[in-house]
Order: C-alpha cells, then structure tokens, then sequence
C-alpha cells in the first residue's frame, strides 16, 4: 500500500489509475448524490399542498398524551406535542443514565471483588442481561410489572398516601404557593454556601494541614435555611392526596407504570455495558499504583478513591459517553409499550395525523441528533478535566 | 390551401375525442407484472389475516382477489404485503402495490390531502368500546375517568378525544403502536375499555381467554367508512377499482351468485346481462375483457357472499349485516348502475 505503487505523476500510469484523479471522482459522484437528494427533499417539502415547510406545528392536535410535564390538552398544537415527546424523552434518559451508572459501577466493581460469589453474580447479571434484544426485556418488564401489581380497588398502600396499583405508583403531590420562591432562594443559598464551606476547608487543610469535617456543616447549610424560611413564611407547601374515585385515584402525582418499566429496562440493559467499561477501566490501572498507595500507608478505601478511580476513570469515561448515547437513542422503543416519547406522539401521530412525513422525520433527526451532540460535549468536557496533566 | 383543410381536421379530431386517454399505466403494469400487488392489514381476523397455511384470508384480501380475477381471470395472481398503520400511505404513494385495501377510513384529509383516491366503501364501520362484562357498564357515558387503551397512529385516538371532550368526560388514553399490546395490556388491567372499530373489537374479543367476559358497549362514536384505496395519479386504475367493488355490490342486489353465474349469462334481465357483459361493452371500456365481472363473481363470490364468509355468518365474527345491508334491506350498500 505504498504510495510508490500508484504513483500519480509517473508518465507510464494512465490517468484513471491515478489515486488522485479517482479520489476526486469519487468525491465528485458523492457530491452530486448529496445534491441530488437534499434538492429532491427541498422540492418535496415546497410542493406540499396548502402552506408548505413547518407551518403544520401550529395546526391543532385533536389528540390526548398520557404523561405531559407541560400543560397539555386536545386543543394544543403539533409544536406542544413536539415539546411534550421531546421532554418525556428527556425524562426517560436523564433517569435511565443515572440509574445505569449507579448500577453500572456496582456491577463493575463487583465482578471484581475477592468474594467468590459476588464476583460470579455480577458476571452472570452481564452475560444474562446484554445477550437478550432490549426490545423483549422492555416487553418483559412491563408485562411482568403488570400481571404483579392488583388493580385500583386493591392498591397496595405501603405508607400512607402511597398506592401502588397497575395503573402507577400515586403519591402526593407538593403544590407550592407563590411564597415558595423564597424557600427555594434559601435552598440556594444554602448550597453555595456549603460549596465554599469546602473550598475553604481544602485550602486551610493545604496551609496549614488540620483537617475540618466538612460534612455536618454542609448539610446544615443545605437544610437550615430553607427550613428556616419555609417557618417564617408559614410553608407554603401543600400537598395533593392521591383518592379513589371511580375508576381509578385522582389527584396526587402518578408515576406510570410505562415510564417505571422502560427506565428500569433501559438501565438494567445499560448497566452491563457500563459494568463492563468500569472492570475494564480499574484493570487497566498498573498493580504496581495499588501496591504503593498501600506501601504510603493509605487504607484501601483511600486508595481506592485517591489513586485507583482518577486513573481508572480516563479510561471508563469514553465508553461511558457511548452508552449515555446509547440509552438515549434506545429510549425510542418507548412506543412499544405507549410510553409517549418523540417518536412514540411526534414521529408517530403526529406524522400520520397530519402526513408530512419528511418535516416530521427531519425534526426528529434533527432533536436526536443534537441530544447526541449536547451528551457528548459533556462528557468530552468532563474528559478533559479528568485527563491526565502533564506537567 | 389543403394542407390547412387536413389541420383543421386533425385539430377537429383531437378535439371532439377528449375523454381518450391510452389505458392506465397501473393497468399496464400489472399485466405486464403478471400479478397484482395489494397492500394488507398485519393481521386482522376477519379482514386479512394468513390463516394455518398461510394463505391470506378475509374482506380485504378477498375484494383484491376479486380484482386479481377481473383483471387476468384468475384469483390467485395477487400477492400481498402487510403494511402497518403508519407506512400503509406512503408505500401506497411511493407505489410499492397497485391497491391498498387494508380496513382503511375514508377521510377527507386523507382523500384531498395525501394523493390517493378512494374507491369506495366495502365495509361501514364505526368506533365502539369493548369492557369486561364484571365492570357492568351499559354505556359508553358511564366511562368517565377511565383508562382506555388503543393503537396509536390512527383516527381512533382522534375520535375518542372528540368524544371525551363533547361529552365533558375524563379519560386517559394509553396509546401502543400494535395491536397484540393493545389486547394484552387490557387484558392484565392496565385499562378499563378498549377502543376500535367495532369489527376490530369483535376480532378482538376472539383473541381473549374467556370472550364471554367482555362486552362490546352500543354506542358507536365516529363513522368509519372503509375501503380500498389507490394512487390519485392514474384515474382509470381507480375507476377499475371502483367498478369491481361496485360489481359485486351489484352481483348480490341482483342475485347473481358464485353458484348460479353461469345459469344468469342466459338471464333476459337486462341489469344482469350488462353486469355480466353480455350486452355492452363496459369491461373493454376499462380496458379489461368484458366478462370481467364474470370472473370476479365466479371465483370470489358477490358481496354478500364475501361478507358472510369472512366476517358475518360463517366466520368465527358473526358480525350482523347492519349497515353493510343492501339498501334494499335497511342497509347503506348502494352501487350505482351498469350502464
């Protein structure tokens, strides 16, 4: 595969084996396919009947979604469903992500513990869970969850007020009063103050080596002040009460039982890949880094969170980015099981309802692709500073 | 001097034949094909659904077996693809089959707005809801605050927000993209009623452990006309279409059966002579031979027969006649006349 070989130039070489000259017609043809199809699509948007492009998003839906973080109703537009999908699969990820981790990272630190049964358990969960299509866990899942759970009128009520029925999980809902805002500015407050709190505690460690236990004084930067407001301002918080009403509870906050299954199919299935990269990652770290942060003297917890996991986490985090991605794009199988996602009420309904599939699919396209893109700036971001300095 | 005597006539002739146009290219491409392509339900019992041989069988298949016989004579030179609720106009538009004859509503917005044309209506069907019989509700109005289930992509989840809405009910919809989740999650409980078309419900209903448990409540919410449905791009494959819907209509108003066609080619009736292309030429005029109807009887039976056999008294359906009753019997069935 020498250049020598093909050498372009050579007077003996005639121009079509040239490397050049086919690697630009190469480009050329691609170029003009590229062209070809965007025109077609251009063409195709511009020659719908009646208003062309996207004016079809203000056109009411005439339609109902189950869960809507938004307010919703029939009388709202394409646009609205298109921002209440969207959030429903924001929903969906950012709970699936971060359950995956938690999961995921015990998983992995499991399948290497020194416990025999431990270690084999966790490889089983891997091996079971990323051999079986996820299509069929999510149907698993939520089927199972179903046939388990009683109906309405035999709600299991583990504590007051929680019922837990195959309709969902109902619990009260916190309804703030105006005044809230204030509780909420305490909150605030209260957390930077504790992020100081910390700051200020690592450079007096660093100047003068005492140590300050930073964790009481934080929490109670944290709960204090809203607490405190929150009684001068007489609460302002009440609450909703999930009851029984013909055939099924109203009021109260109900989680459904599509969102349960799909987040708890989703982060079962992701966590085996991120275990994997987690056993991976801490493997990678050379013996010899243990052998010495136990030689210093540090516990094996610290050396654990001092010298093993910075090291370990270069390596976990790239292929973590790829299964945040993952589990994103994954969570369009939601309209199996009626979860409403994007695809589910917007690439689905929307599309059929209204027949513009090619405005529909690109916005969808176009939502997908830059959730990707946003994931994946913050991990890189994160990467970054996590790499490696050399100094 | 002549030479403009023979364009004048020439201009002449080309305007005094307006309604000439060359056979329809669909046509020609199913014969030069050699079968016909017809776009399907998934699985519908009683409309289209492969049986234990996997032959395909119901309404829907069986008007395009109809059609397949009009055209080459024979019944079995069709083949038929599933399309699913969602793709089923944009293969029809991008011409992956000739027909779409798939329990589809005729709408206007789908008639004006989506470039494809409604042949007429082979079966007039209408929302309804199925509930277990333990529930004991007598009517549709007694639903309020329910959970009900149905497919997602289709008029239905239109027509019962319409109906919640003017009723001032509550309700919350669970909408799955395919049927078999629609069923299964009714029958574990995530909802209390199922919505559809009546004849899906009926379908339906057949498909639970115990059918007897759950009734199909009177009240029907919307009009869902269906029938089969072509590209808007070539009218004379459309009028083809049309005409042998309108043909086996005919065939069962008149009493021309599968069994007694060939005695009815001797009928002095002169309705049943120009169905049947003894006199006139309509099927030429189409571009197909003039028995076509002929064939289509003979092999697949008029409409009642169809009906009958798929959906009504000798299927596991049994759905009534009602409105699928000739007009003549209190029904909305009403072709207009060969003639």
């Amino acid at each position: 595969m020498t250049d020598a070989a093909v050498s372009p130039g050579s007077a003996k070489t005639p121009w079509w084996r040239s490397r050049r000259v086919r690697g630009l017609i190469v480009q050329a043809v691609l170029l003009a396919a590229i062209a070809f199809a965007l025109a077609g699509l251009v063409r195709h948007v511009m020659s719908e009947q009646g208003a062309s492009g996207f004016s079809f998003l203000n056109t009411t839906a005439g339609f109902d979604i189950i869960q809507h973080l938004v307010p919703y109703s029939e009388t709202s537009t394409y646009g609205r469903v298109l921002l209440v999908g969207l959030l429903n699969t924001l929903l969906v990820a950012v709970l699936g992500i971060v359950f995956a981790t938690i999961l995921g990272f015990a998983i992995g630190i499991g399948q290497l513990s020194s416990n025999w049964l431990v270690a084999k358990l966790c490889v089983s969960y891997v091996e079971l869970l990323r051999n079986v299509p996820l299509l069929l866990q999510i149907f698993f899942w939520y089927f199972a969850v179903l046939r388990a759970l009683p109906g309405p009128r035999e709600s299991f009520n583990p504590i007051a007020d929680v019922f837990i029925n195959n309709r969902g999980v109902y619990v009260p809902r916190p309804e703030a009063a105006p005044e809230f805002v204030w509780v909420g500015a305490a909150f605030l407050v209260g957390v930077v103050g504790a992020f100081w709190l910390r700051g200020w505690a690592r450079d007096r460690r660093e100047l003068t080596g005492q140590r300050f236990n930073t964790l009481p004084a934080a929490s109670a930067l944290v709960v204090l002040p809203p607490l405190l407001v929150g009684a001068l301002t007489g609460f302002p918080l009440s609450f909703s009460f999930p009851e029984l009403e013909g055939f099924n509870f109203v009021g109260g906050l109900v989680i459904i039982p599509e969102l349960i299954a799909l987040v708890v199919a989703l982060s079962a299935y992701t966590a085996t890949y991120i275990a994997e990269a987690v056993r991976a990652g801490i493997s990678g770290v050379a013996g010899g880094q243990r052998e010495a942060a136990l030689a210093l003297g540090l516990t094996r917890g610290q050396m654990l969170r001092l010298v093993v996991v910075p090291q370990a986490m270069r390596q976990i985090v790239p292929p973590l980015t790829s299964q945040y991605l993952n589990l994103t794009k994954n969570s369009s199988l939601a309209v199996a099981i009626a979860y409403p996602d994007l695809v589910s009420i917007f690439a689905g309904t929307t599309l059929n309802q209204s027949g513009h599939e090619v405005e529909v699919i690109a916005i969808t396209m176009g939502v997908y692709l830059s959730l990707s893109l946003i994931t994946s700036a913050l991990m890189n971001w994160y990467n970054a500073r996590i790499a490696l300095t050399e100094r | 001097m002549r030479i403009r005597v023979a364009a004048l006539a020439f201009l002449a002739a080309i305007l005094t034949q307006p309604a000439f146009a060359g056979p329809s290219p669909t046509l020609q491409k199913v014969l030069k094909n050699g079968y016909l392509r017809c776009g399907v339900s998934e699985g519908l019992q009683g409309f289209s659904t492969p049986d234990a041989k996997g032959r395909w069988t119901g309404l829907d298949v069986d008007f395009c077996r109809a059609l397949a016989a009009a055209i080459f004579g024979d019944a079995q030179k069709v083949r038929f693809t599933p399309a699913s609720a969602k793709v089923r106009f944009t293969a029809l538009q991008s011409g992956e089959y000739d027909v779409l004859s798939r329990n589809t509503t005729w709408t206007m917005s789908r008639d004006v707005q989506l470039g494809l044309e409604f042949a007429g209506t082979i079966y007039y069907d209408g929302q309804g809801f199925m509930v277990p019989k333990k529930l004991n509700i007598k009517s549709a109005k007694q639903l309020n605050g329910a959970n009900i289930c149905t497919n997602t992509g289709t008029t239905t989840e239109l027509n019962l927000a319409d109906y919640f809405r003017s009723n001032k009910l509550k309700y919350t919809v669970i909408a799955f993209e395919r049927e078999p989740e629609v069923v299964a999650a009714y029958d574990s409980g995530r909802c209390d009623a199922i919505t559809t078309d009546q004849s899906g419900l009926y379908a339906e209903r057949l498909t639970l452990k115990n059918p007897a448990d759950h009734v199909i409540l009177p009240e029907i919410i919307s009009k869902e006309p269906l029938g089969p449905a072509v590209n808007q791009s070539d009218p004379q494959w459309g009028d083809i279409v049309r005409w042998t819907l309108f043909a086996l209509i005919n065939a069962e108003e008149l009493g021309v059966t599968s069994k007694n066609v060939d005695q009815m080619l001797k009928s002095p009736n002169p309705e049943i002579r120009r169905l049947l292309g003894v006199e006139g030429s309509f099927g030429q005029s189409m571009g197909l031979s003039n028995d076509w109807a002929v064939r289509a009887i003979k092999q697949v039976g008029n409409y009642g027969e169809i009906f009958e056999r798929n959906v009504g008294q000798g299927s596991p359906l049994k759905i009534q006649r009602g409105l699928n009753a000739l007009w003549k019997h209190g029904g909305l069935q009403y072709a207009p006349p060969v003639r």
